[in-house]
């Protein structure tokens, strides 16, 4: 659009334009009446009534205080901590403690700071490998995962049919192309 | 019990895991009524929050019944009905003190950074999730809060996260009466931020996103203007079109990590995990506000770092807000709002679905499938309990 005044080269068409290019606007009282059809407009205009302003308040408002500082947490798993922090925190979750490569892996990763990428990248590395050791704990005891199950292959099916083909067709192109280079490949070593 | 269980990125499942027990004088067991997925947990379902394990159960939008309590526990008894917002919480540490119960420095010994959140990976303390039958909820004197009578049970649940950190990501955005809020992502935390900015007086509200049925019930649900950024050239020179070539007085990131809309930015911030995720939105939003303006951030990024504009923050005097939202302080205004009809955050609920089928409702949510907004969960036995679910109006 050559007319356009955003363009590189553009010119203002009218008092207005220039207006806006040079930030000389004003903009006209708020007419209230004209938010009537929106449920509650306003009604929080005042920040007295907005529940988090100031940003820190004090003391809180809370019920139900009856301790100075909660009790500690007895471990019954191993918890890692923050090199940050000086210990453990009063109260933890015991889910999930390290195990195998992955476990070995994040203690390794907790060797670093917060403030440090190699944490955080040994703890990314780390949940792939886990990934892999869930699928060889299933194998071990005997579960075969349904893959495509757990991926909400149902709701693909169900509510993206042509996707799912896509999807389908994909694999099997990949996994087509994949055999014919290995068996190419074997008839290449044996002779 | 049955529990969602996380297998790796994309995969998810239902398994048998021990009922949980008490650990800590001050803990309860609280049977699930309802649990969300939450937009945010979609980034442990695509494997990019560290230290998530396999066999992790996810949930930190849920209510539900107290089964037990510890011994030191006075405000809660068996039976009682309680909403639980994802915060773990002591009450009275130093950030506690100053009610900052999203930044509790004594439930997660794992990071400093971030307090303790329920089902939300190692990083956050370790803690199971509420996609589940039961669920061991810490701190249970300060934490839950008694559901009212009069309160629909799914307005509750979405009292535990959405409703407060929409709600709060309007009020760090500082908006005045008249103002123009730009909001980014048309999801529950989008839909609610931009009808929180109404309440506090804005003058224009628009909500940014690229999915059409999202910004269609956009639209309809926060009576708001919507962009299809797939169908702007550039989003600061289209916002500012908009806005008397000044820009937005106060825009709010609602999407976070895994925002679409730049090839670089997803390449480096998802695909290859550079960095923390893509800065999409975080350009966008310094480029599109106003001199002086406000940006207000609660979507999602990961630990490490992000490549983001602060030279244009500077040069334009930006303040910027963010947080994890502190839930508890904000529960007795936002019932009042439901109360007075301000809002109805049920409405944006599209999915109630079995828990046994929580692979389906994942990938639901995540590929944006059959229209969905919010998919709640409904454990086994749950409306055995006979909660008033669904009898109000």
């Amino acid at each position: 659009m050559n007319d356009d005044p955003y363009r590189p080269h553009g010119q203002s068409r009218d008092a207005h334009e220039r207006d806006m290019a040079a930030g000389h606007v004003h903009r006209p009282p708020l007419d209230p009446a004209r938010y009537a059809h929106i449920p509650g407009w306003g009604v929080d205009r005042d920040k007295r009534d907005r529940p988090a302003v100031p940003m820190e308040r004090t003391p809180p408002r809370l019920d139900g205080i009856h301790w100075d500082r909660p009790p500690q947490q007895h471990p019954t798993v191993e918890v890692l901590h923050s090199t940050e922090r000086s210990g453990l925190t009063p109260v933890y979750g015991t889910t999930v403690p390290p195990c195998g490569l992955s476990g070995m892996l994040r203690r390794a990763g907790f060797r670093y700071s917060e403030n440090d990428l190699r944490r955080w990248l040994i703890l990314l590395l780390a949940d792939r490998v886990d990934v892999v050791e869930g699928l060889a704990g299933d194998v071990a005891t005997g579960h075969v995962p349904r893959l495509y199950t757990e991926m909400g292959g149902r709701a693909e099916l169900r509510h993206n049919p042509a996707g799912a083909v896509r999807k389908a067709v994909t694999v099997a192109a990949v996994a087509g192309v994949a055999y014919w280079l290995w068996q190419r490949r074997r008839r290449d070593g044996s002779r | 019990m049955l529990a969602m269980a996380y297998r790796g990125p994309y995969r998810v499942r239902t398994v048998h895991k021990p009922t949980p027990a008490i650990e800590h004088p001050h803990d309860a067991i609280v049977r699930v009524v309802r649990s969300c997925i939450c937009g945010s947990d979609l980034h442990l379902y695509h494997g990019l929050v560290p230290d998530t394990r396999v066999g992790s159960t996810f949930g930190h939008e849920f209510i539900g019944q107290v089964v037990d309590v510890g011994s030191e526990v006075r405000s809660l008894r068996v039976g009682d009905r309680v909403l639980v917002p994802f915060n773990i919480f002591c009450g009275t540490c130093f950030f506690c003190q100053r009610e900052l119960y999203g930044n509790c420095h004594a439930t997660n010994p794992e990071a400093t950074a971030v307090g303790g959140i329920y089902g939300y990976s190692h990083t956050t303390g370790g803690y199971d999730g509420g996609q589940a039958e039961f669920v061991r909820v810490p701190m249970a004197d300060v934490g839950p809060t008694l559901i009212p009578d009069d309160l629909h049970a799914e307005d509750a649940v979405l009292l535990t996260d959405a409703l407060p950190t929409g709600y709060q990501a309007a009020e760090m955005g500082d908006i005045r009466e008249g103002d123009t809020v730009v909001v980014f992502g048309a999801g529950p935390i989008g839909l609610f931020a931009a009808r929180s900015a109404w309440l506090m007086g804005a003058g224009r509200v628009i909500v940014v996103d690229h999915v059409p049925y999202r910004l269609e019930f956009a639209a309809r649900y926060a009576q708001c203007e919507t962009i299809n950024f797939l169908e702007v050239n550039d989003m600061a020179e289209h916002i500012k079109r908009m806005t008397d070539g000044l820009g937005a007085d106060v825009c709010i990131d609602c999407v976070g990590a895994e925002a679409e809309g730049n090839f670089l930015q997803r390449l480096t911030g998802v695909r290859m995990k550079w960095q923390a995720g893509a800065a999409t939105v975080l350009h966008w939003a310094v480029n599109s506000v106003r001199k002086g303006g406000r940006l207000s951030i609660v979507g999602v990024y990961g630990p490490t770092f992000n490549a983001f504009p602060i030279g244009n923050a500077l040069n334009k005097g930006l303040t910027l807000r963010m947080n994890q939202a502190s839930v508890k302080r904000h529960l007795p205004r936002l019932i009042e709002h439901i109360r007075a009809g301000h809002l109805r955050p049920r409405d944006i609920i599209t999915h109630r679905m079995p828990l046994e089928e929580v692979a389906d409702a994942y990938h639901l949510f995540s590929s944006k499938l059959d229209g969905c907004i919010k998919a709640v969960l409904i454990p086994p036995g749950a409306d055995a309990l006979g909660w008033p679910i669904g009898s109000a109006a």
